[in-house]
Order: C-alpha cells, then sequence, then structure tokens
C-alpha cells in the first residue's frame, strides 16, 4: 500500500498541473495579502478563494488523473493485491499531494499573514474541503467508463455544490418565509460541505451580525465546542461516505 | 468702637465656621449614625470609623458631611434604604453600602436623594442593592468615583444603578456600574453631565435616557450590557468620545436612537456591536469623527429618520456598513471613509470620484429574511451584491456617499 501512495504521490508531483496549482495558490495568497491595506480583508478575498477554486481543483483533477491512470490500475489489479488497498492508495496519494500543495500555497502565506484562529480555521477548511472533493472525484470517475462523461459529472458536481445549492437555499428561503427555518437551516447546511465550511469561517469573520436572533441559534450550534465538533464530523463523513461508495463501486466493477 | 464691632464679627463668624466633627464607632462619642446625626448642627461633619452599621434606615435631614474612614459597612439587612437625604448640601464619602430591601412598591435605594441640591456622594462602594444610588428632584449634585455592583438576574426584580428623576444639572462622574437593570438611568433630568463612567453588564441598558435635554455624556465606557445604550425621547444630547464595545444579540444596539433631535454624536467608538447605532425617528443629528469597527452592521437607520448628517466617520471592517428598512432617504452621507469602497481617485485629491452605496443588497435581504445571514459571503449572494452595485433596484438609490475618502480619516 504505501509503496502505491509513493508512487501516486511522486507520478503527481512530477505532473506539473499540480506544481502550477501551488504556485497559482502562493502568488495568490501573497498578493491578496499585499495588495490590501488590512491583512483580515485578505483573509477575506482568500475565502473566495478555498471555497471556489480549490473544490474545483481537486474535483476535476482528480477525476481526470483517475481516468488517465485506467491502464495503470489494470496492472495493479492484476497483481496479487487487494482491489481496495488499491484504489485507497489511489485516493490516499491524491488526497495528500493536493492538501500539501493547499497547505504550501494556502497555508504558509495565511500563518505568515494572519496566523489566529480565523486563519487556521481557513487552513483546516481547506485541507478538508481539498479532501472532500477528491473523495467525490473519485466516486464520479468510478461510475462511468466514458471519460468525458466522468469529466462532466465532476464539473456538475461542483457547479451544483458551490452554486445552484446555494441558489435553491436562498429560493426555499424566501418561498418558506413565513415559516421558521433556523433550525432546519442548520440541517440543510450539512447537505453541502463547502456551507458547511463557509459558515465555519463566518462564525469567525463575522461574529457580530452572526449574533442576532437567529444567528445566535447558529452561534448556538457552530459556535460551540460540540457543534463544532458535530460540523467537523459531518465534514468526515462528506470524506468517508464517497470513498467507501467508491471503493464498493471499484471492488464489483467490471475493469 | 469700630475694633470692637469688627473683632465681634469676627468671632462670630469663626463660631459659625468652626464646625463640629462628632465621631462615631470606636473611640468616638457616638454609638451608631443615626444618634450622632441628631446631635448634630447643620455644617458639622460625622467621622464613621470602620466597622458593620445595622441602622435600619438612616435619615440624613441637616446639612452634614459623612465621612466613613476605612470604608465603614452601612447594611440594610435586604429590608431598609440605607441612607435616605432630606437635606440640601449634604456630603456621603467612602461608606460601603450593601444589601437594601427590595421591594416592588418604594424604589428603595443604597443612598437616595429626596428633593435636595447641592448635594455629593463620592468614593462610595454598593453591593447588592436594588436602586444604587436614587435621586428624584435632585439639583445641582454630584455623583463621583463610586463603584457599584449588583447581582440581578432579572430585569422585573431589579433597580438601576445610578437612578436620576426630575432632576437638574446633575453630574454624575467617574462611577463604575455593573449588574444592574440600567447601568445610569435619566428619566425627566436636564443639563447634567455624565463622564468618565464605566457600565459594563447590566442586564437591561449600559445608559438610559428618557425625556431628558440638553445632557452631555463623554468619554465613558460601556461594554456588553443586554442592549447596549438608549436615548429615547430627547433632544439636545451630546455624545462626545464614548466606547460602547460588544453589545451582541438580535435587540443590542451600541447605541440607539429614539425619537431623538438636535444632537451631536462625535469621536465616538463603535466596536464589535451586532449594530453599532440604530436610529428611528430620529431628526437633525450629526455624526462625526465616529469609528465603526468590527460591527454586525455600522449603522441602522430606519427610513422614519430626517436630517441625519453622517460626516467623516471611518467605518472598518464592518459585516454591513448600513442598513435601513425602506427606500426613503432624507439623510446625508459625506466624506466618510468606508474600507469596502473600491472606486478611484484620479485627481489624486483624496477624495473617491464615484459615489460609494453603503447598503449593500445583502443587507436588505437579510433584514426582511434573518436566516438568510447563513447564505451570506456564498458565491451567489456575492454576485447579487455586484449585480446590485451596477443596477440599484432593491437598495435605496438616495442612500449613497458622494464624496468618500480614499484614506482612513484618524
Amino acid at each position: 500500500m504505501k509503496k502505491i501512495i509513493k508512487y501516486v504521490m511522486a507520478d503527481i508531483l512530477r505532473n506539473r498541473i499540480v506544481l502550477v496549482y501551488l504556485f497559482f495558490l502562493l502568488v495568490a495568497s501573497f498578493s491578496v495579502f499585499s495588495l490590501e491595506d488590512n491583512s483580515s480583508k485578505g483573509l477575506l478575498s482568500l475565502l473566495n478563494i478555498v471555497l471556489l477554486v480549490v473544490p474545483l481543483i481537486s474535483i476535476i483533477f482528480s477525476t481526470i488523473y483517475v481516468y488517465n491512470s485506467a491502464e495503470f490500475i489494470e496492472l495493479l489489479v492484476s497483481q496479487p493485491l487487494k482491489r481496495r488497498t488499491i484504489w485507497i492508495s489511489l485516493f490516499v496519494g491524491l488526497a495528500g499531494s493536493l492538501s500539501i500543495a493547499f497547505f504550501v500555497g494556502v497555508g504558509i502565506p495565511v500563518l505568515l499573514y494572519e496566523a489566529n484562529l480565523t486563519g487556521i480555521m481557513m487552513i483546516g477548511v481547506g485541507l478538508l474541503l481539498s479532501v472532500i472533493f477528491v473523495a467525490i472525484a473519485m466516486l464520479a470517475a468510478v461510475w462511468t467508463r466514458d471519460k468525458a462523461k466522468g469529466i462532466g459529472v465532476a464539473i456538475m458536481l461542483w457547479v451544483y455544490f458551490s452554486i445552484l445549492f446555494d441558489g435553491l437555499v436562498l429560493f426555499l428561503l424566501f418561498q418558506l418565509a413565513d415559516y421558521p427555518l433556523e433550525k432546519a437551516m442548520v440541517g440543510i447546511s450539512a447537505l453541502n460541505p463547502i456551507d458547511l465550511s463557509r459558515i465555519l469561517i463566518l462564525l469567525q469573520l463575522d461574529v457580530s451580525a452572526m449574533m442576532g436572533y437567529t444567528g445566535a441559534i447558529f452561534k448556538d450550534f457552530f459556535g460551540t465546542a460540540s457543534g463544532m465538533v458535530i460540523s467537523l464530523s459531518v465534514l468526515l463523513v462528506w470524506i468517508l461516505l464517497p470513498v467507501w461508495l467508491s471503493v464498493r463501486n471499484f471492488n464489483r466493477k467490471d475493469l | 468702637m469700630r475694633y470692637v464691632v469688627v473683632i465681634l464679627f469676627l468671632l462670630g463668624a469663626t463660631a459659625t465656621l468652626s464646625a463640629a466633627t462628632l465621631r462615631v464607632g470606636k473611640g468616638g462619642n457616638y454609638p451608631t449614625i443615626t444618634a450622632a446625626i441628631k446631635a448634630a448642627r447643620a455644617g458639622d461633619t460625622v467621622w464613621v470609623s470602620a466597622g458593620t452599621y445595622r441602622e435600619k434606615n438612616i435619615i440624613v435631614d441637616k446639612k452634614l458631611v459623612l465621612k466613613g474612614a476605612g470604608y465603614p459597612v452601612l447594611d440594610g439587612e435586604k429590608k431598609y434604604e440605607v441612607i435616605s437625604i432630606k437635606a440640601d448640601g449634604v456630603v456621603v464619602d467612602g461608606f460601603r453600602v450593601v444589601h437594601s430591601g427590595v421591594s416592588s412598591i418604594n424604589d428603595m435605594g443604597g443612598i437616595k436623594i429626596y428633593d435636595s441640591r447641592d448635594v455629593v456622594i463620592r468614593n462610595n462602594i454598593l453591593e447588592d442593592t436594588f436602586f444604587g444610588i436614587y435621586t428624584q428632584y435632585g439639583k445641582n449634585c454630584t455623583i463621583e468615583n463610586n463603584r457599584l455592583t449588583a447581582y440581578a438576574t432579572e430585569e422585573q426584580q431589579s433597580g438601576n444603578g445610578i437612578h436620576c428623576w426630575k432632576s437638574d444639572s446633575m453630574h454624575i462622574i467617574g462611577n463604575t456600574v455593573s449588574g444592574h437593570r440600567d447601568g445610569i438611568y435619566f428619566e425627566f433630568v436636564t443639563n447634567s453631565i455624565i463622564r468618565r463612567n464605566t457600565s459594563f453588564k447590566n442586564i437591561r441598558y449600559g445608559l438610559h435616557f428618557m425625556f431628558s435635554h440638553n445632557d452631555t455624556y463623554f468619554s465613558n465606557h460601556f461594554e456588553r450590557n443586554g442592549a447596549g445604550v438608549a436615548v429615547m425621547y430627547s433632544h439636545g444630547v451630546k455624545m462626545y468620545q464614548n466606547t460602547f464595545e460588544q453589545n451582541w444579540g438580535d435587540a443590542a444596539y451600541g447605541l440607539l436612537l429614539k425619537e431623538i433631535s438636535d444632537s451631536h454624536i462625535e469621536g465616538n467608538s463603535f466596536v464589535k456591536n451586532t449594530s453599532g447605532i440604530y436610529l428611528e425617528g430620529a431628526s437633525r443629528i450629526r455624526m462625526a469623527k465616529n469609528l465603526f469597527r468590527n460591527n454586525g452592521w455600522g449603522l441602522k437607520i430606519q427610513a422614519s429618520c430626517m436630517d441625519i448628517e453622517v460626516a467623516r466617520n471611518n467605518f472598518i471592517g464592518n459585516t454591513f456598513d448600513v442598513g435601513t428598512n425602506g427606500s426613503l432617504v432624507l439623510n446625508t452621507f459625506n466624506g466618510n471613509y468606508w474600507d469596502k469602497y473600491d472606486g478611484y481617485d484620479l485627481n489624486k485629491d483624496q477624495v473617491g470620484d464615484v459615489p460609494y452605496r453603503p447598503v449593500s443588497m445583502y443587507s436588505m435581504i437579510v433584514e426582511k429574511n434573518p436566516p438568510a445571514m447563513l447564505l451570506f459571503r456564498s458565491f451567489i449572494t456575492s454576485l447579487l451584491d455586484k449585480t446590485e452595485k451596477v443596477f440599484p433596484s432593491l437598495t435605496p438609490e438616495g442612500l449613497k456617499d458622494t464624496k468618500p475618502m480614499m484614506k482612513k480619516l484618524f
């Protein structure tokens, strides 16, 4: 297993795309921090990168990588190795290298300029999002044999999670404005890892505004230690569930 | 003959000037303060040495100086009003007043001033009193350097720290108030000064004004009060250099202005409040040189306000700079610094060339639908905000700063 992970990671790091991604994050983070006059505003701009770019790159790169290594996977399957091991090694290799890229690209500048709770929260959330979208990508890739279709599904999933979902929630909020939706909103936000991550950061950045009546409910849930643990475990479920589903699918897949 | 008259006159003068000092407690002639007051003549000093005195209600009905040495404890045993002042020019200095009675019929105070003028209450410590220092029909009284602590948990069961009713020319200086219903409460109080006080963790308001005209409060600090500071139904109020901090909650405001007119708000700091200032039915107010930092809403101006002038303030790091509830705008914004301003300055005069609209679309949405706050800073909402900036439809067209500053003002 270790050997496969090592090989996958070496292969990915040799692949220039991840290095370009790392470099892009690094340049973006440093320029954001040095352009804004106060660094907390820089953190705000970085939030958009973390919530949009990181999931996009993670999901598309991983999907393409899995399709491109189809022959390598076939070769491995012919060896005396469990399919489960192969698939999980692939996942760990991908998630590991993208997380390293994120940590170097965003984590280090954030730690240099804004090493506070908000900054650390942003790094943690970004790392989790990287891993979550690798997991989702592997699920998308195992579903279809057709590469174009698989990448299409991956892109659609990204569009859904980062744009459509919020639009739908906003629409629902206005349609059902007469009902007390505060508690339901907490549940709904768990259905989207990007939303959940955004709220966790929001509670650090805009705590004063979040302390309004409804905000108090959110703060009571997300702001407390137990709420934080629950949110983080929901994010972990967002990693484990797609991985488990894709492993099951891969085990039965006719290659 | 003339000399005799002069000498007699001087002797007479010294006789009246040489006020006696009556000592109470250890080493004194009087066992109780009440006995000393009874024996004293106007102008005397009652010197109270350290110890605990349980004397039910102490009534001061002569012009006396009550001086405590080493903070003698006056205990109201949770039944009585501790000190009642019913004479002009009384001074109460250096006592520890504890456990006043609680009553829902009488407003029992730790120290209460009735219909008197020129009273001075200073350097006292009040603990667990119902009302702390209460003034009714007071005139030109000074309440200075007192520390008031109560442990109230319910609004109905608690009194105010410094409570003034139908008074004039009061001086409230350097007091620290916490744990009461309202820290400092003014009703029908005119021409007074509130200066250098600290009011924190009170259940309702840190400072509460009702029908109190032409008062000034400056250099006070209000922090973590249940609902911040409220100034209502008054005119001619001047607020300078105060700090309003961390008043959190849907109905908590750094400063709540309701039906206020002809007032000045200058040089104050509003930091980390859910709403920095909330204005309702206010008119003719000038707000200048204030700092709004890290608030949920810097300013909430309801459409019922008019002639509010917001000039040369700093708005930094607020989630929403300005919120409103309607499209009618009768107020002016001029020359403020907004950290969210992304315009340009071609002629380099430090004034932005395009107007800034401080009301974002999303603040209007959240105003109507509070749970929508959960979607704040998501891609779709930023998109909505950007389109709204280009074509204003939901936000009031007239609410804009035509001369936004490019750099922080102070």
